[in-house]
């Protein structure tokens, strides 16, 4: 079964990374590096992506006659999705041990940030027998 | 690999060969994990070059030649590492592989294979990977492009579950009878899993895709063959065939579920549920009565109905009462359930139902509302059917699923 394990933050929360010291920021891109080694060394790694600043994101719809009106305002409460892992395993409860070892990730000072990781099944084009 | 368009014939030799070489190769250097390794090159090897050179004389002596000289020079290379001077260096460089290799072969060896592909310690997405590859013969391209993981991801997967074996010391010969009987559900059920995905990503035209149904069936074709005195072996093929001969009705032009009760059943494959019938027949004439049986001659109630008013349900509760008794689950419960609400009306049926209320294997789970909301429809509680549709569709992880429920809810809200 696949999962998506998703990491999102506030335009703030985006904005306190961007200030974090050199050595928090290498802690953190190290602990990322390793933790995608680990998924596809575990057999589990089907994507990860990371995404736009938030500052980058658009709305999107459709105008009067069908062309794009975009609209970079959000409120300052908006949770932007950061990134995302998807992974196929044999459980949830498996995903979930992989998504905490995710929140594991080091923040301001070295320190496990504990981040919230949701975590979501991702649909099939399946239909099982259900024998 | 680059793009290709396979010859269909070498596709398929090579896959029956690659369990037969591998058999040969991992007994005579005794290291399974890179015997299989070894045998994987020489099938890439043979994808490659059969198609321009024309198939070799003697295909399978060609594919052990390659593997074998594949597994020296790797021998070869971790003994110059350590030390020139070993019996297995030169064992190595005395070994004539064209010559008498073929000789090594063991009719066992695909039965070796499979119990030790599906052995209790890997888990179940090892087992099925393990068991596509080394005895299917199947590409890690092919196995990780069936189940839409990376390629990379597939290897690894394949990688651990042979370090897992290596692990547990298993060696190649076949386990002895007592253990053999011991171990068999869990080669049927690997069997088993991998038809089921095979059939549940049947919906719509997925012709790209590898047919895993039909490797599915071939596997379990070979296993019967190995052993053609084991009725579950059968009742397993009869399954498989009795299902698979719906595959056609299952799903309508939108690529929506269509259920068994609202299938066109000329679309249904006569030949396999013709030979599904006979086989389960010869299967049951041998007097035990086995999960797989049970469900294969539920399986041909269905089939041998030439209508949906004509399904003899009384007969296909009965073999759930059975099956609850040889091998209870809560799924076998829920279609208890259906089969006695059929025979002794709907509030029997939920009634029965009642009972897996509590039990945490199905909790969250779709199909315990997808039934209750089918039963309550048949009762005529149009409110309390719609909520426990919509409940399901929160819950199921197939979109065609998804669909059809939200359908069915929106179907009865809508009257």
């Amino acid at each position: 079964m696949k999962y998506i394990l998703m990491m999102s933050g506030k335009k703030s929360d985006f904005e306190g990374y961007a200030t974090w010291s050199k050595q928090d920021l290498q802690a953190n891109v190290a602990f990322m590096r390793a933790f995608s080694k680990e998924l596809k060394d575990s057999g589990v790694f089907v994507s990860t992506e990371g995404l736009g600043w938030p500052s980058e994101a658009r709305l999107v719809r459709a105008g009067a006659n069908g062309e794009p009106v975009t609209d970079g305002v959000f409120p300052e409460s908006k949770e932007f999705l950061a990134g995302y892992w998807i992974i196929d395993v044999d459980s949830p409860e498996q995903a979930y041990k992989i998504a905490a070892r995710a929140s594991q990730a080091p923040g301001p000072g070295g320190k496990p940030a504990n981040m919230p990781i949701e975590v979501r099944p991702v649909l099939s084009g399946h239909a099982d027998l259900g024998i | 690999m680059a793009e290709h368009t396979f010859d269909i014939p070498i596709e398929h030799l090579l896959r029956e060969l690659a369990p037969q070489v591998l058999g040969v190769i991992a007994r005579r250097f005794g290291d399974f994990a890179a015997a299989e390794d070894a045998v994987q090159e020489a099938m890439i090897a043979a994808f490659t070059q059969w198609p321009q050179q024309g198939v070799p004389g003697n295909p399978r002596g060609w594919l052990m030649q390659v593997a074998c000289r594949r597994m020296t020079d790797q021998v070869r290379s971790d003994v110059a590492r350590r030390d020139r001077e070993t019996a297995v260096a030169r064992e190595a460089e005395t070994t004539a592989p064209s010559a008498d290799i073929e000789s090594d072969m063991d009719p066992d060896d695909t039965l070796i294979l499979l119990f030790m592909c599906c052995h209790p310690a890997l888990s179940r997405s090892s087992a099925i990977a393990l068991t596509l590859r080394a005895v299917g013969g199947l590409t890690t391209a092919e196995i990780a492009n069936a189940f839409l993981v990376p390629e990379a991801t597939m290897a690894q997967r394949i990688s651990r579950a042979k370090q897992t074996i290596k692990a547990s010391g298993l060696s190649f010969r076949l386990p002895a009878a007592q253990e053999r009987a011991e171990r068999l559900p869990a080669v049927l059920h690997v069997l088993y899993l991998i038809f089921n995905e095979g059939y549940a990503s049947s919906i719509g035209a997925q012709l790209q895709r590898l047919d895993l149904v039909r490797e599915a069936i071939r596997l379990t074709r070979n296993t019967k063959a190995l052993l053609p005195d084991n009725a579950e072996v059968a009742g397993l093929l009869a399954l498989m065939l009795l299902t698979d001969a719906r595959r056609a009705a299952r799903t309508g032009p939108d690529e929506e579920l269509i259920p068994l009760d609202k299938q066109d059943r000329t679309l249904w494959d006569r030949a396999e549920i013709s030979e599904g019938i006979k086989l389960l027949t010869s299967a049951l004439s041998k007097g035990s009565v086995g999960l797989y049986q049970l469900q294969a001659a539920i399986a041909a109630v269905h089939d041998e109905a030439d209508r949906a008013e004509d399904t003899d349900w009384p007969q296909i509760l009965a073999l759930y009462e059975l099956l609850k008794r040889v091998s209870p689950s809560p799924m076998v419960t829920l279609n208890h359930a259906i089969a006695a609400a059929m025979v002794h009306g709907p509030a029997q049926g939920l009634q029965l139902l009642k009972a897996l209320d509590t039990d945490p294997r199905l909790a969250g789970h779709y199909r315990l509302d997808a039934v209750r909301a089918h039963l309550l429809e048949k009762m005529g509680d149009h409110e309390a059917a719609v909520k426990h549709y919509r409940i399901a569709a929160t819950q199921t992880t197939s979109i065609p699923e998804r669909n059809y429920l939200l359908t069915q809810a929106a179907r009865l809200a809508g009257d």
